[in-house]
């Protein structure tokens, strides 16, 4: 019997009834008396030397408040890189600086120039076009091998090459790894694209940002996943605003995937800009600047070896990948190919030897940073890939491979440093193949085949690390930051709690699934309960919503809070009914003495704390409020195994999912509603990356795919019915939740299904093709059937090295 | 978008003295003018609107074709010519979404000439007429490359006449983002034979695939058309697709569109 409410249950998503009558509160809905709005001039050319910028005319247009450049910016610092990798040699990566508005060059298409500050957008941006620059346009390098060869363009005139880090993990294994492969008796090797993907949250970015001249006291809106990380790096590094002088909220927000991580030039610009003219100042991306401002994802080219014993078991992984960092380094760029996904190769199986080379270079593109999943998918896209391969060369089931390779004794340390707490890979591939009918597949293969159609079946596994991150690790690492996660429960008097937590919910359902677990703890209506969050004026100390850490770090520390406050409570118990506190439980919201049939409601304790005339003041404080800061342990370990049914068109190369299935281990589940609804939309953005989305510059370093007319986003009707369970559950071992977190595990677990299905349906079909880069348009495909060109002229094969297949 | 002027008449005579004036621009659905204009790509003076004429507005039966007025509505096409001119409806039906459809006209994708747009294809193929405000042009000779057309400055399509064909059908095969068609073919069979007219794919904007129309004039039917294929020299080459997979898609969709109309 389904739970109706507490940890369990689906309760519906409260916050649904704001967003889906209009009644949100997104940051472009702030309006502050006397604002004025800004509107960037960005350059249109991917390498620059800015030789004047000539504002005179601009100015004298009507509704000017002022025009600012690289100039107004000089001795202001510019936007930090929260992440320092140091390389395979023990060297520290290249950093170059990034500056708010551009000085002397501008390094990609939508770099901005200037900013002009006017009383309407419209008059902003008619003043924007008046501004005249003398731009000299120097050669880009956007293709990561030329970047680095010798003689190359620069990006940064005053790095030593275009080359951020050459990074080896774990370097020490490097022969060991080489020997193994050296003695294996197959090797299977794959060179692959990890295809560069533009974000498109459905919310453009915003930034709103006010000056109190009264009190000293700056404030920005900002569609951000996590305003504190904001307030501290732009009042920190950027600015020079101590904390207490900095608020930052981030209000409704509608979509983030990553893009929403970052400190962005426009949220520092309407801070620094507001105090500079004594108005507020707002900007509101349009859905074109997005594409070029945003910071994009993956964009990875790898060559991945695995090699296997005369028993077909893994013996060794070895794996090099470009990573484009873009133009500069984004606010976590530097993490995500490198301990975001160089110690999640090991996957779900037991290969020894493992050895990870990572490039990350400059080039004159939007910068690259964390998308949904971050590392982790690119890492289990190559592996699981490679996987599949090799089963196919090998003539062996790719189910039986993969099993015969499973981890399945915990905890496990990996060769690649972390160590999985738990888990059960046998369980979910049991259940996906129960899902999956595989049984059935030969018979609906045969009727795709009568209808003229290819079938194929593909299977995946996946592992993420989630839950981040253990602060004292991930310091060691070169993380700028702490990953710990805080909250603060308020009881009132009148016995309802305030939650306010430094996670940011921009989708997740966060104001739905906590209250769930505190009615839970406490026995009392989830409507008791209320999530404040987004705003570092009114929560503690957060770092905010990504890796799919919401739940096991910031829920931790909501549980801890929570506890606390009813251990206090039970004091409070404890003196009201003349019992000793050992002696007290909570149960149903109520407090009762053991083995008596003493028992006080939550509500009187509650009003005791606030009202304490009969209360132990010589011992307790009044009141009921309590704070925890939470630091996970470990990472914790989703996993999972995937499977998507394709059929092809022969005549045209046409995929069409007919069926996606995801069983996932996501320990315990809070709402199970909310889970699936989050794997569904993972599976979307999987799906849209593996069939349809595509990044593309040309050489030149113009974006080709700058709109949706020719960046393909996933709809409705280019998906099947999900099909997904999380019943396989085995709990983390290390937060008080068990929890293991759900939010990237669909795009994660399903790019390697839906290619590993399409190369099994053309295979069937006689056609031997060992790999297609994602996406797989209709064109790609044909070309690969028919050993024809794709695309023309500017594709993403002439931008990325090498693994192409045309 | 820049500040214009805007008009809009009820007459196709007001309609064509308020386009007589230097930087105007006619505008119909704005389904190509108005995202143009929000990007500031085009900044005409005066904007004049001819959806309140009346006039230029409608389907109907006349003979053995179908005249459908240069401001009807692509969901009215839909609708009205579904019982005459089944493999028009078809087309309009699938023409980009329910809002799209309710705005955008006939008349105004014919002049834009899109080289992705639908239409074309289905007037090239009917061998219809398109009619103005002053003269009557062959479909043959008013497409004349890609954004290019027969028409002059100012001169307003009033309606498209379309003969009637015995069979007809389209097919077009969707660019993954804007679901414009990569490749789009209209076929139409007449008891003169058939015309074939090809969209989507060719740098010059759409044409006729002369060679499937010599070959389904002898025998209606996609067997026709093996061995047959449009030679890949002009067509577009894109992020989408090459020159040589438009031209292989020609061949499919060709067969497609036999096969549906047969």
């Amino acid at each position: 019997m389904p739970k109706d409410s507490g940890i369990g249950a689906s309760s519906k998503r409260r916050e649904d009834v704001r967003f889906l009558t209009g009644a949100g509160n997104y940051t472009d809905d702030i309006n502050i008396r006397g604002q004025a709005y800004v509107h960037f001039l960005r350059s249109d050319v991917a390498h620059g030397k800015i030789n004047g910028i000539d504002t005179n005319a601009a100015e004298a247009m009507p509704g000017v408040v002022r025009i600012f450049t690289g100039k107004d910016f000089e001795g202001i610092g510019g936007l930090p890189c929260g992440w320092q990798v140091t390389d395979r040699h023990g060297e520290v990566m290249q950093e170059p600086p990034h500056p708010v508005l551009a000085q002397g060059k501008v390094r990609h298409v939508g770099d901005p120039i200037a900013a002009v500050v006017a009383d309407t957008a419209e008059q902003a941006r008619d003043a924007v076009e008046a501004i005249e620059v003398d731009l000299e346009e120097l050669p880009a390098v956007i293709n990561m091998k030329e970047a680095l060869k010798e003689g190359a363009t620069k990006v940064h005139d005053d790095l030593t090459s275009n080359l951020c880090y050459d990074w080896g993990f774990v370097e020490e294994n490097k022969g060991a790894v080489e020997e193994a492969i050296q003695n294996a008796a197959h090797v299977t090797t794959l060179e692959l694209v990890n295809n560069r993907l533009v974000a498109n949250p459905m919310e453009p970015r915003v930034a709103v940002g006010d000056f109190e001249r009264g009190t000293g006291n700056s404030t920005l809106y900002t569609t951000s996943q996590n305003p504190h990380v904001i307030r501290l790096l732009m009042g920190a590094f950027v600015l020079g605003i101590p904390e207490h002088k900095l608020r930052v909220v981030a209000p409704d927000v509608g979509g983030g995937f990553g893009t929403k991580i970052f400190h962005y030039a426009e949220e520092a610009f309407c801070t620094f800009a507001a105090k500079a003219i004594n108005r507020p100042v707002k900007w509101t991306s349009s859905r074109s600047e997005a594409f070029i401002s945003d910071a994009h994802g993956r964009d990875h080219v790898t060559k991945i070896e695995l090699a296997l014993d005369a028993d077909n078991n893994f013996t060794a992984v070895r794996t090099e990948t470009h990573a484009n960092m873009g133009a500069y380094l984004s606010t976590f760029a530097p993490s995500v190919p490198t301990w975001l996904h160089g110690v999640l190769m090991a996957g779900n199986y037991k290969t020894p030897n493992i050895y990870v080379n990572v490039k990350a270079v400059f080039t004159n593109t939007v910068p690259v940073d964390a998308y949904r999943g971050a590392g982790r998918p690119e890492a289990t896209y190559q592996l699981e890939r490679v996987i599949d391969k090799a089963a196919r060369e090998l003539g062996v089931d790719p189910i039986a491979l993969r099993r015969q390779n499973f981890i399945t004794e915990f905890p496990y340390d990996t060769p690649v440093a972390v160590t999985y707490d738990t888990g059960d890979y046998g369980a979910t591939m049991d259940k996906l193949e129960e899902m999956a009918d595989i049984a059935g597949f030969a018979e609906r293969r045969r009727q795709s085949e009568a209808k003229g159609k290819l079938r194929g079946l593909g299977i995946n596994c996946y592992i993420e690390a989630c839950g981040i991150a253990p602060s004292n690790l991930v310091g060691q690492l070169g993380a700028r930051a702490g990953l710990y996660e805080s909250a603060t429960v308020r009881v009132n008097a009148t016995g309802g709690l305030v939650v306010m937590t430094g996670s940011h919910s921009h989708g997740q359902g966060h104001e739905t699934a906590f209250p769930q677990v505190i009615a839970e703890m406490i026995g009392i209506d989830e409507s008791m309960i209320e999530i404040v969050h987004g705003d570092t004026a009114n929560t503690p100390m957060g770092m905010g919503t990504y890796g799919s850490r919401s739940l096991a770090v910031g829920g931790s520390a909501m549980v801890r809070a929570a506890e606390k406050v009813i251990n206090k409570a039970k004091k409070i118990a404890a003196h009201l009914m003349e019992a000793s506190d050992a002696d007290i439980e909570l149960k149903d919201g109520a407090f009762s003495v053991a083995g008596t049939d003493k028992s006080v409601a939550w509500g009187d304790v509650c009003l005791a704390a606030y009202v304490p005339h009969n209360y132990p003041l010589e011992d307790l404080e009044p009141g009921l409020e309590e704070t925890a800061f939470y630091d996970p342990s470990n990472f914790t370990y989703p996993s999972g195994a995937y499977a998507c049914e394709v059929e092809v068109d022969p005549d045209t190369g046409k995929v069409t999912i007919e069926r996606m299935m995801a069983a996932d281990d996501f320990g315990n589940v809070v709402n199970p509603m909310i889970v699936s609804g989050q794997v569904h939309g993972g599976l979307a953005q999987g799906i849209g990356q593996a069939l349809l989305e595509n990044c593309v510059y040309d050489e030149n370093g113009q974006l080709l795919s700058a709109s949706y007319m020719d960046y393909a986003m996933p709809r409705a009707s280019d998906l099947p019915n999900f099909e997904v369970d999380h019943s396989c559950a085995t709990p983390c071992t290390h937060n008080p939740l068990g929890v293991k977190g759900c939010g990237e595990a669909g795009a994660i677990g399903s790019p390697p299904s839906v290619v590993n299905a399409v190369i099994d349906a053309l295979n069937s079909g006689g056609k031997d093709v060992p790999h297609i880069d994602m996406p797989m348009s209709p064109a790609r495909v044909w070309a690969a059937m028919n050993r024809a060109s794709a695309t023309g002229h500017g594709t993403a094969e002439g931008r990325s090295l090498g693994g192409a297949s045309g | 978008m820049y500040n214009f002027e805007f008009e809009q008449p009820t007459t196709v005579a007001d309609a064509v003295k308020a386009l007589s004036e230097e930087d105007a621009q006619a505008l119909g659905g704005g389904q190509t003018l108005l995202p143009t204009m929000k990007q500031r790509l085009a900044m005409p003076s005066k904007l004049v609107s001819l959806t309140a004429i009346d006039e230029i507005k409608g389907v109907k039966k006349d003979g053995d074709q179908l005249v459908i007025g240069g401001g009807t509505t692509h969901g009215t096409v839909a609708r009205e010519a579904s019982a005459d001119y089944p493999g028009l409806a078809g087309l309009a039906s699938k023409i980009g979404d329910p809002a799209v459809r309710n705005r955008g006209t006939m008349g105004g994708s014919l002049a834009n000439n899109d080289p992705s747009a639908c239409y074309p294809a289905a007037l090239l193929a009917s061998g219809g007429t398109v009619v103005t405000d002053r003269r009557e042009i062959a479909a043959d000779d008013y497409f004349q490359g890609m954004f290019t057309t027969a028409l002059e400055e100012g001169e307003i399509i009033t309606a498209v006449k379309l003969p009637i064909p015995e069979k007809s059908n389209y097919q077009k095969f969707e660019q993954p983002a804007s679901r414009f068609p990569l490749v789009g073919v209209f076929v139409a069979k007449y008891a003169g034979g058939v015309r074939v007219a090809v969209t989507g794919a060719s740098n010059e904007g759409v044409f006729r695939w002369t060679e499937a129309e010599e070959a389904l004039s002898g025998d209606f039917s996609a067997s026709a058309l093996e061995g047959l294929s449009a030679s890949a020299e002009g067509m577009i080459s894109d992020i989408h697709g090459s020159s040589e997979y438009r031209a292989h898609l020609i061949g499919v969709m060709t067969k497609r569109a036999v096969t549906a109309a047969a």
